[in-house]
């Protein structure tokens, strides 16, 4: 009966994927109807100015072409702490729940196909995080997700040598640093500017690298503070007891 | 019309993908539907025009978690009673 139920909520779920692709949305449509939203139970138009400034005037505002990453960083900058937070604290649990005194690595011997292609992708893996968090402003992506690119990065390393190995005080000094240069960046925004993670930078020409003020470097210190969290989280579930 | 053929065949894999996770037996064989699942959802997640959480969705859902599920399949046991 539960696997019967089970399977028509899936085939609900694909009716209803489906059914957005019918009317797919196309990027330039914003001044249509996108955010004219109307409630249904109560029949109120929402304040419709706070999704229609963002659209329109992020771009001069703060230089970023992607509003997403202008908003996520700038906009609500302190959610984005808060974010971090989380993550950094889910690291500490699992290396507080997985510590060993005496450890060693799983010694299992990987394939060829997969310690010659790990040698080929990682380059290619960090090349392709590295981009993505440092054109955060530009295209889409940011430093989580670059982050997340460069630790399974690591990951392929880990799965392919046996004693491929990160020190781990490495790991937490880069995850320090970087996550202290968020804050002292938040806070040279209220020295020098008005508020917290307030832009002090000039915003520069939008579209350019060096532009978008203070959005590239907090999104180079997520990055890097997310890619050695991740590492060093499969790097502890990796370890085995001696 | 090509996205809505691609659409079909990416959702139809999905929950393929899914229920074979939830009904083995085999944790393994689980965890791997569940990166296949992720990772088809992350195609879909490009499609829909959304190409930063695909991003995400690629490197975390298929990558991460379940090498996250795999090492802890390791730890424990490989089969569900």
């Amino acid at each position: 009966m539960r696997k019967y139920a089970g399977i028509a909520v899936a085939l609900l779920f694909f009716a209803f994927s489906i059914s957005i692709f019918i009317q797919l949305i196309p990027y330039d449509s914003y001044e249509g109807s996108a955010y004219h939203y109307k409630n249904p139970i109560n029949g109120s138009v929402a304040n419709e100015s706070v999704p229609s400034h963002y659209i329109k005037e992020t771009r001069n505002e703060t230089g970023a072409v992607n509003a997403v990453t202008a908003i996520v960083v700038e906009y609500r900058g302190f959610d984005t702490l808060g974010e971090v937070t989380v993550l950094f604290t889910a690291a500490t649990g699992v290396s507080f729940l997985l510590y060993q005194l005496h450890k060693k690595m799983q010694r299992r011997e990987a394939n060829l196909i997969t310690k010659e292609g790990s040698k080929i992708v990682l380059p290619f893996a960090l090349l392709t995080g590295a981009y993505i968090f440092i054109h955060g402003h530009l295209t889409p992506g940011g430093g989580f997700p670059g982050g997340s690119v460069i630790a399974s990065g690591f990951l392929l390393m880990l799965l392919a040598y046996p004693k491929f190995f990160v020190n781990e005080k490495r790991l937490s000094y880069i995850e320090s640093i970087s996550g202290s240069i968020f804050v002292i960046i938040g806070l040279l925004g209220l020295l020098l500017a008005t508020s917290f993670l307030q832009n002090f930078i000039p915003v520069g020409k939008p579209g350019h690298l060096f532009s978008a003020g203070i959005i590239p470097l907090i999104y180079i210190a997520i990055g890097f503070k997310v890619g050695s969290e991740l590492s060093s989280i499969v790097q502890k579930l990796k370890e085995v007891e001696e | 019309m090509i996205l809505v053929i691609i659409a079909w065949v990416m959702a139809l894999l999905a929950i393929v993908a899914a229920i074979y996770a939830v009904e083995t037996k085999d944790l393994l064989s689980s965890a791997i539907a569940m990166g296949i699942a992720s990772l088809v959802v992350s195609i879909m997640f490009l499609v829909l025009q959304a190409p930063d959480v695909a991003i995400t969705e690629a490197s975390i859902g298929a990558a991460l978690t379940m090498a996250v599920f795999v090492y802890a399949i390791g730890k424990t046991r490989r089969w569900e009673e």
